[in-house]
């Protein structure tokens, strides 16, 4: 299995996600809503994280800025050691693409490409020679190598998912950002994606960041920070290692 | 370490998503590649078939002529040009030809044809085409003549009759296909009789005043440059009031002629390019929407704002120059059919020819245009956030003004070259684009008003199927706007067509009052005039004008000579001022063809004093006169000393003589001169018996019968209007496809709000009545927007330029607007058929498919 090269202070770094003093707003009409304010926090490389709070709380606005996705009104996002903010976003893009993986709630797969493009997508954009090699072994590991050739209209939900954790850890990420990752799922399939995640977290040592509303899974990562209306109420120890 | 991607793998990586992506989305893009495969079918075939007229014309030249070169004359060839014909080794052959009335036996009537005796020898390439093909080669030494097939079809002749021509009558050796010289759209005015050049004193009927032509054919060697003996010869034989033609000159002439109609025609075509292009960028930019979410993942997933937009890009490109490729194939075999329907209008027959050029032309445009029109909705992928993975967007992000401003204004410079290298005048480019701005803005503009009225006086009080039709017109992404332009441009073109041929028809129609001369009679001799004037009363009709005719040259204008403006290297008066005969008439009163534009009509004379005249204002133009020059005529050897006293304003458009010299009465009554006498027949019947009875007492007469000119006008038009409406269609056919195309694309819409309407109860009646509403709408909106801005367009072309009245015809009203219109229902009710047959679920669950 090929791994990408790091550049030497990622075995070395202990965070590999700080965020500081981060605040972000958005208009909405006349009005202008803060959505958070005064974020800070590290994770650990190696750990598995999660983001809780109601629905509003900013869970999924504060990912967002955590993966590069969106830029912050201020403060700073510090990815694998690396500041965004000194990044245009081409910057960002190949940033994420060495390092980081997703996995969202509605599994945001391409329709176009079928079980095995979509995973090795990002192995293309990385010009990695043997990708389909790759992405067939990871659809055997997801428990779909017999599906490659279906297209995501033709999987189920679950079967998506799975596809869709198979992509995120196809560029062997660093760190991996799932929102919501049961959200569109029944439970007994929601667990076995979570086990998933789980278990390749073991194997390969990449951060798992999870974005839920869901307390009983966030009770199974090692941190968890609450949010509530923009702000930290409080960061906790979860399950132990 | 991962090695660094190479540019080719990368490049690669495009392609290949490019494809994976496009696979899924060709059947709906396909539909909208399709409009522009009709407008570049329409531009090739038009190019190609003009490319190949050119190259036939050229190969054909010498057979066209019949000869190398030719030395003509309109007047009785003097000395100096005989000379000149004998210095050039002596013509190979020679022709005298002039119009005259031909007498058929039996009381079958009389016709005006155009007499062209031919010396022995002629043509010396291509031949004579004959029915019996033997008769081209005996009608000679047998001293027979061969008549134009058609007019021996509708009278009935077979070879070995007998016709009248002046004094001589002689036997038809074989019915006239065709002949060097001679082409089907002149020979439908004036059908050609040839006899040989011997017997042409026989008839009698070259006498003074006939508009005669003599022409002396030869031969060239290989080693002769014609280029050069044309532009030796030309200035000298100018002084003998004739002229030079090569078979190269002659072509190049003609291939103008038909270039002209050409470039008209590749306008038409370029409009229909221009429909389907706007069918282009509607199907992206909702093409695009939708895959906005796609290439939100790619850049989350680390695709560059380059790499997403690539991939589109290159869909697109390979797109257009599929439909290039499958548009010039098209054109090509379209082509196929003018030579079949164009037979009468062509001078040669055509071999048609596949030039590089313009296969490489149609495939160019179809990927230029396709990525031109696609360009600005493509760019919205430029600024697509990576957020939109964790958002749902409807709306296409944010883009630069100035991008669009450049994107339209690399529109506009491609359609102005386009349309500049068809025209070849930077101004009717420029026209070209305004006019167009002009049709799609008030067409847009009618739209837009429309769909305001129906807001502002929305119909409260109507029942729901209808007002919901109504609604559904500005809905949110509606495509109203898009589909009423795709329905109006192609109606507005092809009423255009009804209407303008309507208003260049009424140009040439006759007035209905007694006081119109239908009947021309040229070539009066003044000893004939009474006598022919008697046959008119005899036959109970009205002598209306009785024109005298003197013929004269210029002699000079203040004090230039017309030798020394000759040799006037910068002289402003035109060439064939100084070498022309004039035609001139005497009266002491205007007719309602003519106004006074400058100076004082003036019939008095006084002694000592220069003649006052009246000239024309064409003639103004061409001669640089201005009211207060002198300007010496000589007639019949006689100097006269005029003085321009008035410009007229000539109506030239009008059916009947007019003059760009007028004399004042009591100066040339005593000149040589001959009569032209007009009248008017209330029937057919009458003007045959009338053509009749003059023929047979005066053989030189000619006769023109203006009801039978306007009905070979008209059917010229009618040939020509086909090729314009086959070109139109086009334009009707890419505007069906873009408006299939847009039903489609707002198909899964429809069928979700269907679904819906059927989930809370509503029947199929009332689901099918929405629909057809709406699209009935739609339909009679757009064509009578078309119609509407054509009626408007012609009324002022009437008014404005040919300023006449005229009466639209009903075509396209009673055919047109409920013919497409129906259409549009039809298309639009074949989206709705299937929610109307199935359970709701089943619906959605294959839609979602």
């Amino acid at each position: 299995m090929p791994r990408l090269q790091n550049s030497g202070k990622f075995s070395k770094m202990t965070k590999i996600l700080n965020i500081s003093q981060l605040k972000k707003s958005y208009d909405s009409g006349s009005k202008k809503i803060t959505v958070l304010e005064d974020i800070t926090f590290s994770v650990e490389k190696g750990m598995t994280f999660s983001i809780v709070g109601p629905s509003g709380s900013g869970k999924t606005t504060l990912l967002g800025l955590c993966a590069g996705l969106d830029k912050p009104d201020s403060g700073t996002v510090t990815l694998c050691g690396v500041d965004l903010s000194s990044l245009n976003e081409d910057g960002r893009a190949v940033l994420r693409n060495r390092n980081v993986g997703f996995v969202f709630q509605d599994f945001q797969l391409l329709p176009t490409l079928t079980a095995l493009e979509n995973v090795i997508v990002p192995l293309e954009l990385q010009g990695v020679k043997n990708a389909n090699q790759v992405g067939m072994e990871l659809l055997e590991k997801v428990g779909l190598a017999n599906r490659h050739h279906h297209y995501p209209t033709q999987l189920s939900g679950g079967e998506q998912q799975r596809v869709a954790v198979a992509r995120a850890f196809s560029n062997n990420p660093a760190l991996l950002f799932a929102d919501e990752p049961t959200g569109n799922l029944d439970s007994a399939t929601g667990e076995k994606i979570i086990e998933l995640l789980f278990q390749l977290n073991k194997d390969r040592g990449t951060t798992l960041v999870i974005v839920t509303h869901d307390m009983e899974l966030a009770a199974k990562t090692q941190s968890i920070l609450r949010l509530k209306s923009g702000k930290i109420v409080s960061t906790e120890a979860g399950a132990t290692v | 370490m991962t090695n660094p991607t190479s540019k080719r793998a990368r490049f690669l990586w495009l392609l290949k998503m490019a494809r994976r992506d496009g696979k899924a989305s060709g059947k709906k893009l396909f539909l909208f590649v399709s409009s522009i495969i009709l407008g570049i079918a329409a531009v090739v075939s038009i190019q190609s078939f003009g490319v190949s007229l050119k190259e036939n014309i050229g190969l054909q030249s010498k057979a066209l002529m019949g000869t190398d070169y030719k030395i003509g004359t309109n007047e009785t060839p003097r000395e100096r040009l005989l000379e000149i014909v004998d210095s050039l080794g002596g013509a190979a052959a020679r022709e005298i030809s002039f119009p005259s009335m031909v007498v058929f036996p039996d009381d079958k009537g009389s016709r005006l044809i155009q007499v062209r005796g031919i010396e022995k020898g002629f043509p010396f390439y291509g031949k004579i085409e004959t029915e019996p093909q033997s008769a081209a080669e005996g009608y000679y030494t047998e001293n027979k003549v061969l008549l134009d097939a058609t007019v021996m079809l509708q009278m009935q002749l077979k070879p070995g009759d007998s016709i009248s021509l002046g004094d001589l009558k002689v036997p038809i050796g074989g019915a006239l296909k065709a002949i060097p010289g001679s082409t089907a759209f002149f020979s439908a005015v004036a059908p050609t009789l040839v006899i040989p050049y011997e017997l042409i004193e026989a008839t009698g009927l070259v006498q003074f005043g006939s508009r005669v032509s003599y022409d002396y054919y030869f031969l060239a060697d290989d080693e002769m440059d014609l280029v050069k003996l044309r532009s030796d010869l030309r200035p000298v034989l100018n002084n003998e009031n004739a002229f030079i033609q090569t078979h190269i000159s002659g072509s190049e002439q003609l291939g103008r002629r038909y270039d002209n109609f050409g470039k008209f025609l590749n306008l038409v075509a370029f409009i229909a390019l221009l429909l389907g292009c706007v069918g282009i960028a509607s199907a992206i930019h909702i093409y695009i929407k939708e895959k906005l979410r796609s290439v939100a993942i790619l850049k989350c997933l680390g695709a560059s704002k380059r790499q997403t937009f690539l991939i589109y890009l290159i869909q697109v490109a390979v797109i257009g120059l599929l439909a290039g490729i499958a548009g010039t194939i098209i054109g090509l075999l379209v082509q196929q059919l003018f030579p079949i329907f164009l037979a009468d209008l062509l001078p040669v027959d055509v071999q048609l020819i596949i030039s590089l050029n313009v296969v490489f032309n149609g495939i160019v445009l179809g990927l230029l245009m396709s990525v031109l029109f696609a360009l600005y909705p493509l760019m919205s992928t430029l600024y697509v956030s990576p957020l939109e993975t964790l958002r749902i967007s409807e709306t296409l992000p944010q883009q630069s003004k100035l991008a669009g401003l450049v994107v339209l204004s690399l529109i506009f410079a491609f359609i102005f070259l386009f349309s500049y290298s068809l025209l070849d005048s930077t101004r009717y480019a420029l026209f070209f684009i305004l006019g167009l701005i002009v049709t799609f803005s008030v067409l847009a503009g009618m739209a837009q008003l429309f769909m305001k009225a129906v807001k502002t006086f929305f119909p409260a009080g109507w029942g729901f199927a209808s007002r919901q039709s109504l609604l559904n017109l500005f809905r949110p992404q509606n495509q109203t706007l898009i589909l009423i332009l795709a329905i109006g441009v192609g109606t507005f073109l092809i009423s255009t067509l009804y209407f303008t041929k309507d208003v260049l028809l009424a140009q040439a129609t006759l007035e209905n009052s007694s006081e119109t001369p239908n009947i021309i009679l040229l070539d009066v001799q003044s000893e004939q005039q009474q006598a022919v004037a008697a046959t008119i009363s005899n036959n109970d009709l009205k002598v209306l004008e009785n024109m005298p005719i003197v013929t004269m040259r210029l002699h000079a204008i203040n004090d230039k000579t017309v030798n020394e403006m000759r040799r006037d290297s910068v002289l402003k008066v035109d060439r064939w001022i100084l070498n022309h005969e004039f035609r001139v008439s005497y009266r002491n009163a205007l007719t309602d063809a003519e106004t006074i534009q400058q100076g004082e009509w003036q019939t008095q004379l006084a002694e000592g004093q220069p003649i006052p005249i009246s000239i024309s204002d064409n003639l103004v133009r061409d001669a640089g006169l201005k009211v207060g020059d002198d300007v010496y005529f000589n007639v019949q050897g006689v100097i006269m000393h005029t003085r321009v006293s008035s410009v007229r304003l000539v109506d030239w458009s009008r059916m009947q003589m007019n003059f760009m010299i007028l004399f004042p009465e009591g100066v040339l009554e005593n000149a040589p001169q001959f009569r032209v006498i007009t009248t008017q027949t209330p029937d057919e019947t009458a003007s045959a018996k009338l053509q009749q009875q003059l023929v047979q007492q005066f053989p030189n007469i000619t006769i023109i019968d203006i009801r039978q000119v306007l009905t070979v006008l008209e059917d010229l038009l009618s040939k020509i209007t086909w090729l314009i409406n086959f070109m139109a269609f086009f334009s009707i056919l890419t505007g069906f496809i873009v408006l299939i195309g847009a039903v489609k694309n707002s198909k899964y819409r429809r069928i979700r709000e269907s679904v819906l309407l059927r989930t809370l109860g509503a029947k199929s009646r009332q689901i099918l009545k929405i629909t057809v509403l709406e699209y009935l709408y739609l339909g009679a909106l757009g064509s009578l927007t078309g119609i509407l801005l054509s009626l408007g367009g012609s009324q002022l072309i009437a008014w404005l330029v040919f300023d006449t009245p005229f009466v639209p015809s009903l075509v396209p009203f009673l055919i047109l607007l409920p013919g497409i219109t129906l259409l549009v229902v039809l298309v639009g009710l074949s989206n709705s058929i299937s929610v109307i047959k199935s359970p709701p679920l089943e619906v959605l669950r294959s839609e979602s498919r």
